[in-house]
């Protein structure tokens, strides 16, 4: 039970995603503008990194690692997340509406995300089991949900500062991101 | 300038893919703690482009337009894997440097972004061209990042001692923080002597723009695709 607990913290504070793997980097600076879309996009990514995690742990126990075809893992896995992100959108499209339109548009952005995709290859690398690969998919994506709502929330306060010129823009983010990264760090300490 | 070595041009230096259309910051950030492991992602990468670039040329009047992203997802990471296995077989000190990031070239932006903006539209030769360019052009930049991280952080540029021993590294510069520094500065360079970048479309767009998500995401982005097709048009 403890390291059960033990691997969603550490997805979540300690080994951080975002600020401390730098997986899903893009979407983390460029839909940061505003607390809301960021919210809605860490729900949508807290959805398909779970499933994601649990169909990659699936295939990789019960027909990658049976057949010998432990290689193929990268083209497999991308190609799962590519299209379950597919399904998804549209199982939510037509059961509940209310969450696809919410939702919706940052489903396809989701492919893309690296953090995804590596999260299911690091699962398979550490040999977690089907729940360990689960609560980790779902400890990660918290931890990215975390980072994006921060980071967001920060934003909203500097863009009405009166910033030097060359400073606008990606700079100030990156730098507020280094920051949150800094404080972040303090994680590292945590251990059971 | 003949066409090709304006593509060589092109994607040195007038977009180069990390410092001016700010696409591949994941790998950018997370493997430029030393120059030399800039050098071997940069190349990895460079090697895979290059490659993807032609497959896709080749086959772009056989791929129906339908499922051309799906195919170029497949064409990438097939080539990734064979880069992974070589890479694994011959270098394996940097296998363990690089780890998890070689698998993620697959989903690295300038790949697909080339693919979809570069070589389903232009011949073999030109698209290798391209592939080089801006495969070099992030290899650069990675290389620079990584020097700059190491000289500061750890006082070595290519693992050999540079600062004078009496000098303490500012260890934050190899940890996560950073590198969001040190990008950050690279920027506030570029903007200071009046580099445009895209860094402000990708910070202050939707998500339908910049970054990772201007690649596959395209697609689905009503406006955007417009655009795309009228600058095919031009």
């Amino acid at each position: 039970m403890k390291e059960l607990i033990l691997i969603i913290i550490s997805g979540a504070l300690i080994n951080n995603v975002v600020l401390n793997q730098f997986l899903g980097i893009c979407s983390f600076l460029g839909v940061s503008r505003e607390m809301k879309p960021s919210a809605s996009l860490g729900g949508a990514v807290i959805f398909v990194l779970t499933v994601a995690s649990a169909v990659a742990s699936l295939l990789y126990d019960y027909v990658l690692a049976p057949l010998g075809m432990d290689f193929m893992k990268t083209i497999v896995f991308i190609l799962v997340i590519a299209a379950l992100v597919q399904i998804v959108e549209m199982f939510l499209k037509k059961t509940s509406p209310a969450i696809y339109k919410s939702l919706g548009i940052f489903l396809p952005l989701i492919t893309t995300n690296c953090a995804v995709l590596g999260v299911a290859l690091t699962n398979v690398q550490d040999g977690y089991n089907f729940i360990e690969s689960v609560l980790s998919g779902f400890g990660t994506a918290v931890g990215y949900t975390l980072a994006i709502v921060l980071l967001a929330s920060i934003r909203e306060r500097i863009r009405e500062e009166d910033l030097p010129e060359p400073l606008r823009g990606a700079p100030i983010v990156l730098i507020a991101a280094a920051l949150m990264s800094i404080a972040f760090m303090g994680f590292s300490g945590l251990s059971f | 300038m003949n066409k090709y070595t304006e593509r060589l041009y092109n994607g040195l230096i007038k977009e180069n893919p990390t410092l001016v259309l700010m696409l591949g910051m994941c790998p950018t950030l997370a493997v430029s703690t030393q120059a030399m492991n800039g050098i071997g992602m940069g190349l990895s990468t460079t090697a895979v482009l290059i490659l993807s670039n032609v497959v896709i040329s080749a086959l772009r009047k056989v791929i129906p337009d339908e499922v051309r992203l799906p195919s170029y997802i497949v064409i990438v990471a097939s080539l990734v894997t064979v880069t992974e296995l070589l890479i694994e077989a011959y270098l394996p000190s940097l296998y363990k440097a690089l780890g998890i990031y070689i698998p993620l070239i697959v989903v690295n932006c300038i790949i697909l972004g080339r693919a979809e903006a570069y070589a389903n539209k232009n011949t073999i030769g030109l698209s290798a061209m391209d592939g080089l360019g801006m495969g070099l052009g992030f290899t650069i930049a990675l290389t620079l990042a990584g020097l700059v991280r190491e000289v500061l952080g750890s006082g070595t540029a290519f693992g050999l001692q540079v600062l004078p021993e009496s000098v303490e590294p500012i260890g934050i510069f190899v940890q996560p923080p950073g590198a969001f520094l040190v990008i950050a500065l690279f920027i506030i360079i570029m903007n200071a002597i009046g580099i445009k970048t895209r860094q402000r479309q990708l910070v202050e767009s939707n998500g339908c723009e910049g970054g990772c998500a201007g690649c596959m995401a395209a697609a689905t982005c009503p406006s955007k695709g417009k655009n795309a097709e009228k600058g095919a048009a031009k």
